[in-house]
């Protein structure tokens, strides 16, 4: 079997008497892309907040690369990588700055650094615009690059929250190529996005309705199950019994 | 150690790059400074003033002349009561009355002492204190030549009082209520400015994620912004002492370590706005508002506290620059040491923990 690196067993979150995640059980694997689907208001964005341990569960067990939510979000923090839907680099930093900035706060020493960066500007063929202000980069190639800054420190796991959003298709397809190359080196990708096509990418896919995890398979048997065509039919059809309105 | 170091290396950076957080940083208390001084060097030239003569004796007709022959003054004489004397001021164009009581010379060489009384209006504390000091300084000339000192049997007394504003609220105020004022704007807005930025940008998320501990993200903005203002405060010091000839007369020392405890203070406001706000408008407007119009009102350096009603007296004790205000006026204006201040200095003191402890409070509650 397969190494776990997220273990979640009934994991709920209750705000007064409102479930936002309700009883959530999944495992998610070394180096799987796990797509984590749902509808606006569905309780994603509250199940990834406790998996990077910024809040905490009301009931419920769930640990991340080996470390309990409970008692070592510190820990969790430390193995993790994040990049939300928001452009999450400083734009009036340069593109090394900006990398230097964030690997030291993950502790990444000077040397490495340098390495790493030098690699990075090398991959992404950014070895002129290395010194240019991040904010005079097109839009498509931030996000990119937000991306290779939050792998940067070499996590166990990287949470994407919609990480394409507002970019191109040509654009996407790059990106997803990077997810790939990542997923190959080792590090889990756990990704919410609201693109059918992108949750065709990934290894399984869960989708969740109402704070509840309503289905969790690979997007092959999803379709068989849902007798659907694509994911976009199979996201529809579970959306649909969603009694709570999104936000 | 190293990861704070990072992060206040980035703090710098942004503050550099930003030339609108520069202008405020450091243009505009050199703005500030020039105008306030060049408010308060300005001379009168040409002010009118009334001299009611009750006396008319050769004494008084000399100093009428000596005043008249003066490019300051356009002298009105009439002999008015006292009463008049209100009057006559809020007709406005007057701005003193010069009052010889019958009998000055009488006076003057019976008892050896006569007295002038000016009036002067108040509400224009500047041209008062001006119109003041030259009038006083005609009546000594006057009696210096007339009277040499070496055989001084008569003195003439000059007795001033400035109606409306009996606090003399002189124009050296100004120089302490303008730091405080600075100090607060720079600090409290920027750095609210600063962090609630971050939030907007959604940086703040990839901040609360990273190992990085939350408090210290708090100190590492906070540093950088102590920094600067405390350069920013020499920077107003010495604009003062070299451009406006403003002698320090207390200790320099004791000086620092107050205005960084009110930088420390505005800075702790700074970190409270920012808890409670997601929008960077939001931020400067509360800084703005919230600050600079009880900075402006409440300490004392426009408007005196004492004519205020009680109600705001009570007020502007929470007011953080008012204390530093008092305690910057003793120190600097007045050479006081640290036992005339202490008392200010500890509540100050208890602001910065309160707010402090506040503003940590509310970040962790946030992130539960």
């Amino acid at each position: 079997m397969e190494e776990k690196v997220i273990v979640c067993k009934e994991l709920t979150k209750q705000f007064g008497d409102f479930y936002a995640v309700d009883k959530i059980s999944f495992d998610v694997f070394k180096g799987e892309i796990f797509g984590f689907l749902g509808a606006n208001g569905a309780g994603k964005t509250t199940a990834m907040r406790i998996l990077c341990g910024l809040s905490f569960p009301s009931s419920g067990e769930a640990t991340v690369a080996g470390f309990n939510v409970y008692k070592q979000p510190e820990s969790i923090k430390k193995n993790i990588g994040y990049m939300s839907q928001k452009f999450s680099l400083y734009e009036n930093l340069s593109i090394l700055e900006n990398i230097e900035f964030f690997g030291g706060v993950y502790g990444v020493s000077r040397k490495e650094i340098k390495e790493r960066s030098e690699k990075l500007m090398i991959d992404l063929g950014l070895q002129k615009e290395a010194k240019k202000m991040v904010g005079s980069l097109p839009l498509g190639w931030k996000q990119k690059l937000a991306f290779s800054v939050a792998i940067f420190h070499r996590p166990k796991i990287v949470f994407l929250d919609e990480p394409t959003g507002g970019v191109d298709p040509v654009t996407r397809r790059q990106f997803w190529d990077m997810i790939y190359d990542a997923s190959a080196s080792g590090i889990t990708i756990f990704v919410t996005t609201h693109y059918m096509d992108e949750a065709e990418y990934c290894n399984r896919v869960s989708v969740m309705v109402d704070g509840k995890m309503e289905a969790l398979d690979s997007p092959g048997n999803l379709k068989k199950q849902f007798s659907a065509e694509n994911m976009d039919e199979v996201f529809y059809q579970l959306a649909r019994r969603a009694v709570r309105k999104g936000d | 150690m190293k990861k704070l170091f990072v992060f206040i290396r980035k703090e710098f950076y942004h503050v550099f790059r930003d030339p609108r957080t520069l202008l405020i940083m450091f243009g505009l208390p050199v703005v500030q400074i020039i105008l306030f001084g060049f408010a308060l060097t300005s001379e009168v030239k040409n002010a009118d003033i009334l001299i009611s003569d009750n006396s008319r004796d050769v004494q008084t007709m000399q100093i009428t002349r000596k005043i008249k022959a003066s490019s300051y003054f356009i002298v009105h004489e009439a002999t008015i009561g006292d009463r008049e004397i209100e009057k006559t001021f809020k007709k406005g164009s007057i701005k003193a009355v010069l009052v010889f009581p019958s009998r000055f010379s009488d006076d003057l060489f019976h008892n050896g002492t006569a007295q002038i009384q000016i009036i002067a209006d108040g509400s224009d504390p500047n041209t008062a204190k001006t119109i003041i000091n030259y009038l006083t300084a005609i009546i000594s000339g006057y009696q210096q030549e007339n009277f040499p000192a070496a055989a001084r049997p008569f003195q003439i007394t000059t007795e001033s009082r400035m109606l409306y504003n009996e606090n003399d609220n002189g124009s050296l105020n100004y120089i302490p209520g303008v730091m405080a004022l600075i100090l607060m704007l720079v600090c409290t807005a920027l750095t609210s400015v600063s962090i609630v930025k971050e939030k907007e940008l959604g940086t703040m998320e990839v901040l609360l994620v990273s190992p990085f501990k939350p408090v210290m993200v708090l100190i590492a903005k906070a540093v950088p912004y102590f920094l600067l203002s405390l350069v920013n405060f020499t920077l107003i010091l010495l604009l003062s002492v070299f451009l406006l000839h403003i002698e320090v007369k207390g200790n320099w020392l004791l000086l620092f370590f107050e205005s960084a405890l009110f930088i420390l203070t505005c800075l702790s406001f700074g970190l409270l706005i920012s808890n409670t706000t997601n929008a960077q408008q939001t931020a400067l407007l509360i800084s703005m508002m919230g600050m600079m119009l009880p900075t402006i009102i409440f300490t004392g350096f426009l408007f005196p506290l004492e004519n205020m009603p009680w109600i705001f007296q009570v007020i502007a004790n929470i007011v953080p620059s008012k204390w530093y205000f008092i305690i910057i006026k003793s120190v600097m204006l007045k050479g006081l040491g640290f036992e005339y201040v202490w008392k200010e200095t500890l509540i100050l003191m208890g602001m910065t923990f309160l707010l402090l402890a506040i503003a940590l409070k509310n970040f962790k509650i946030r992130l539960q």
